[in-house]
C-alpha cells in the first residue's frame, strides 16, 4: 500500500496563505477591493451627511489651493506674451566689407533655409547708407566720404520655437564665425531680464504653493482629527471586537481624500472664474496694443494636476492626524 | 484555552488589582468568576482580551502567550474571542443589523454570508425581527441580547462576560445566563464575571472566587 493512500500522518498546518486567511490577517482579495470601495463610497456619504461643515473645509482647501493656481496661470499667460515678443528678437550680421553683394545674397538666402531661422533679410550697403542718410540726418557729412563705410547687413529673426535666449544665443555664438561674417549682434538683454524676472516670480509661486499646501495639510489633518474625536466611541468599539488600525484608519483617510479633492474642484471654479472675470479687460487692452492676445485657462494636465494633487495632500493630512491620534484611542 | 500563570497587575499609581493569580480553563468549559466590585474581576478579563497588559506572569489564550505579543497581532487574538459587557458597548447611531455586523465585516466577511449569519445570531438570541431598529429603542434587556448576538456572530471559540446581568431584573438574568449555557453547549468556553451568587449557586458550574486580587476558592459546583 502507498504511503500516501493510507494518510498515516495528517499535515500539521495548512498552507501559511490559507492559515493566515482562516486567522482573518488575509482577507480574500475581492472582498477586500469590495470593503475599500465601500468605505470609499460611505466617506463620501459622511460628508454628505454634515454638509456645512463639509462645505466649510472644502472652501477652505478651495481658496488655499486656488491661489498658488491662479498664480501658475498668471506666469502662463504672461510667458505666452513674451513668447508673442520672442519674434522680434533680431541678430544682426555685420559682413565684412570686402565681401560682394552676389556673395551676400547667396549666404542670406543659404541663412534662411535652416530649421532654426524663421526670416533672414539682406540690407545692401547701398540700401543702408540712404536709410541712414535719410533718417540720421548727417547726410552732408556722408557726402564728404569717398566710399560707402556701410558694411552689407543680413537681418536674422530665429524661428518661434528657437527663440530661447539660450538657443538664441548659441546661435549668434555659431552666426559670429560663418565666413565672411565680421560681426555679429543680437541686443536681447531686455529678453534675458524679462525671463529672469519671470524666474523670480515663478519660484515666489512655488514658495506661495508650498506654502499654501501646508495650509491645506493642516485644514485637513485638523478636520479629521475633529472628526476622529467624534467617533471615539465607535473606534474603541471596533478596536474591541478585532479592528486593525488599517480598518480603523480607512474610513478617515478617505475622508481626508475627498476633502482635498473637492477642495481641488472648488479651486478651479474659483480660478475659472477669476479669469471669466478679467477675460473681458484683458481682451480690451490687447485690441488698444493691436494685439489678438486672450487669456488662457488652465489646460487639461494642469486641472488634473490640481485634482490629483489637492486629493493627495487631503491623503496626506488625514495621515498625519490618524497616525497622531488613532494610536492614543484604546478601549479600556 | 485560558492559563493564568502567578499573574500580578499594578495599574500606574500603586493600585494592585490581580496578586499572583494562577488557574486554568479547559476548552468547552463554562466558568463564573465571582468576588465584590473592586476584587480585580474586570481586570482579570481585560487581560484576556488584552485590553491592559499582565506587570508580572503569564497569560495564555487558545494557545497564544499574551504576555509577548505585538500590538499588531492584538486585533486577531480579540477576533477569536466574543466579549460581552455591562453597558452593552452598542453604537447607537447604527441599527440592529450594523451593530451585530460589525465583527465580520472587520474581519472581512463577504455580503451574502454576513447577512445570513447576523439574522442566525439575532435568532438565537430571539431578536430576529429587530433588526432594523435602532438600539435607543430597545429595553436594557434587548440590547444585552444585541451585544450577545454581536459576541457570538463571528463564531468565537471564548465568549467572555463582565457583568452581563448586571443591570436586568432576576428573570431577565436568568434569560441571559441560559443563553450562555446554550452557547457552552455547542463548545464555545464561557469565562463569566458576575457577582449574582443565587443565579451561580443555582446553575452548578465551576466557579472562580476572586477577592482582594487573590484567587481564595476553586469551588467547583456538582454537576
Amino acid at each position: 500500500m502507498s504511503r500516501s493512500t493510507r494518510h498515516p500522518v495528517p499535515p500539521r498546518r495548512p498552507a501559511t496563505a490559507k492559515r493566515l486567511r482562516r486567522l482573518g490577517a488575509w482577507p480574500d482579495p475581492r472582498v477586500y477591493l469590495l470593503r475599500h470601495a465601500e468605505v470609499l463610497l460611505s466617506s463620501l456619504g459622511r460628508l454628505w451627511r454634515n454638509p456645512v461643515a463639509s462645505l466649510m473645509t472644502v472652501a477652505v482647501i478651495g481658496i488655499a489651493l486656488a491661489l498658488p493656481t491662479g498664480l501658475h496661470l498668471l506666469l502662463e499667460n504672461a510667458r505666452l506674451l513674451s513668447g508673442g515678443w520672442d519674434g522680434s528678437t533680431q541678430v544682426s550680421l555685420f559682413l565684412r566689407r570686402e565681401v560682394p553683394e552676389a556673395e551676400s545674397q547667396r549666404l542670406a538666402r543659404a541663412l534662411g533655409e535652416r530649421p532654426e531661422i524663421a526670416e533672414s533679410t539682406l540690407i545692401p550697403r547701398a540700401e543702408a547708407l540712404e536709410e541712414f542718410r535719410a533718417l540720421s540726418g548727417f547726410g552732408g557729412a556722408l557726402d564728404a566720404l569717398e566710399e560707402n563705410p556701410l558694411p552689407d547687413v543680413i537681418v536674422v529673426r530665429p524661428a518661434p520655437g528657437h527663440a530661447a535666449p539660450e538657443e538664441v544665443e548659441a546661435l549668434v555664438t555659431e552666426l559670429r564665425v560663418t565666413p565672411g561674417v565680421e560681426h555679429a549682434r543680437l541686443d536681447m538683454q531686455w529678453v534675458k531680464r524679462l525671463y529672469a524676472l519671470m524666474e523670480i516670480v515663478r519660484r515666489g509661486v512655488e514658495v506661495v504653493a508650498v506654502l499654501l499646501g501646508l495650509a491645506v495639510l493642516l485644514v485637513v489633518g485638523n478636520t479629521i482629527r475633529l472628526d476622529i474625536q467624534n467617533r471615539r466611541r465607535e473606534i474603541e468599539v471596533a478596536k474591541l471586537i478585532g479592528a486593525t488600525d488599517a480598518f480603523i484608519r480607512r474610513p478617515f483617510l478617505y475622508s481626508g481624500a475627498w476633502y482635498g479633492l473637492f477642495g481641488g474642484v472648488a479651486a478651479w471654479l474659483l480660478v475659472s472664474m477669476a479669469l471669466w472675470a478679467t477675460g473681458g479687460p484683458v481682451q480690451q487692452l490687447a485690441l488698444l496694443y493691436q494685439s489678438q492676445f486672450r487669456l488662457v485657462a488652465a489646460d487639461a494636465p494642469t486641472v488634473l494636476a490640481l485634482l490629483v494633487g489637492g486629493a493627495l495632500l487631503g491623503l496626506l493630512g488625514s495621515w498625519l492626524a490618524v497616525g497622531r491620534h488613532l494610536r492614543a484611542i484604546e478601549p479600556s | 484555552m485560558i492559563r493564568f500563570d502567578e499573574v500580578q497587575k499594578r495599574y500606574p499609581g500603586g493600585h494592585e488589582a490581580l496578586k499572583g493569580v494562577t488557574f486554568a480553563i479547559d476548552k468547552g468549559e463554562l466558568v463564573f468568576l465571582t468576588g465584590h466590585s473592586g476584587a480585580g474581576k474586570s481586570t482579570l478579563l481585560k487581560l484576556i482580551a488584552l485590553i491592559e497588559r499582565v506587570s508580572h506572569g503569564q497569560v495564555v489564550v487558545d494557545g497564544e502567550n499574551l504576555t509577548r505579543m505585538r500590538r499588531a497581532r492584538v486585533p486577531y487574538l480579540r477576533r477569536r474571542l466574543g466579549i460581552i459587557f455591562q453597558d452593552h458597548h452598542l453604537l447607537y447611531d447604527r441599527t440592529v443589523f450594523d451593530n451585530v455586523a460589525l465583527p465580520l465585516v472587520i474581519s472581512g466577511v463577504p455580503h451574502v454570508e454576513v447577512g445570513r449569519r447576523v439574522r442566525a445570531a439575532l435568532d438565537k438570541v430571539g431578536l430576529l425581527g429587530k433588526e432594523r431598529l435602532y438600539p435607543i429603542t430597545l429595553s436594557g434587556g434587548e440590547q444585552q441580547r444585541v451585544g450577545i448576538a454581536r459576541a457570538v456572530v463571528h463564531k468565537p471559540v471564548l465568549l467572555i462576560a463582565d457583568e452581563p446581568t448586571g443591570n436586568l431584573d432576576p428573570d431577565l438574568a436568568r434569560e441571559i445566563m441560559q443563553l450562555f449555557l446554550l452557547f457552552n453547549q455547542v463548545g464555545v468556553t464561557v469565562l463569566i464575571a458576575t457577582h449574582a451568587l443565587d443565579l451561580v449557586r443555582a446553575l452548578g458550574e465551576r466557579v472562580l472566587h476572586l477577592e482582594h486580587g487573590r484567587l481564595d476558592e476553586l469551588r467547583v459546583g456538582g454537576r
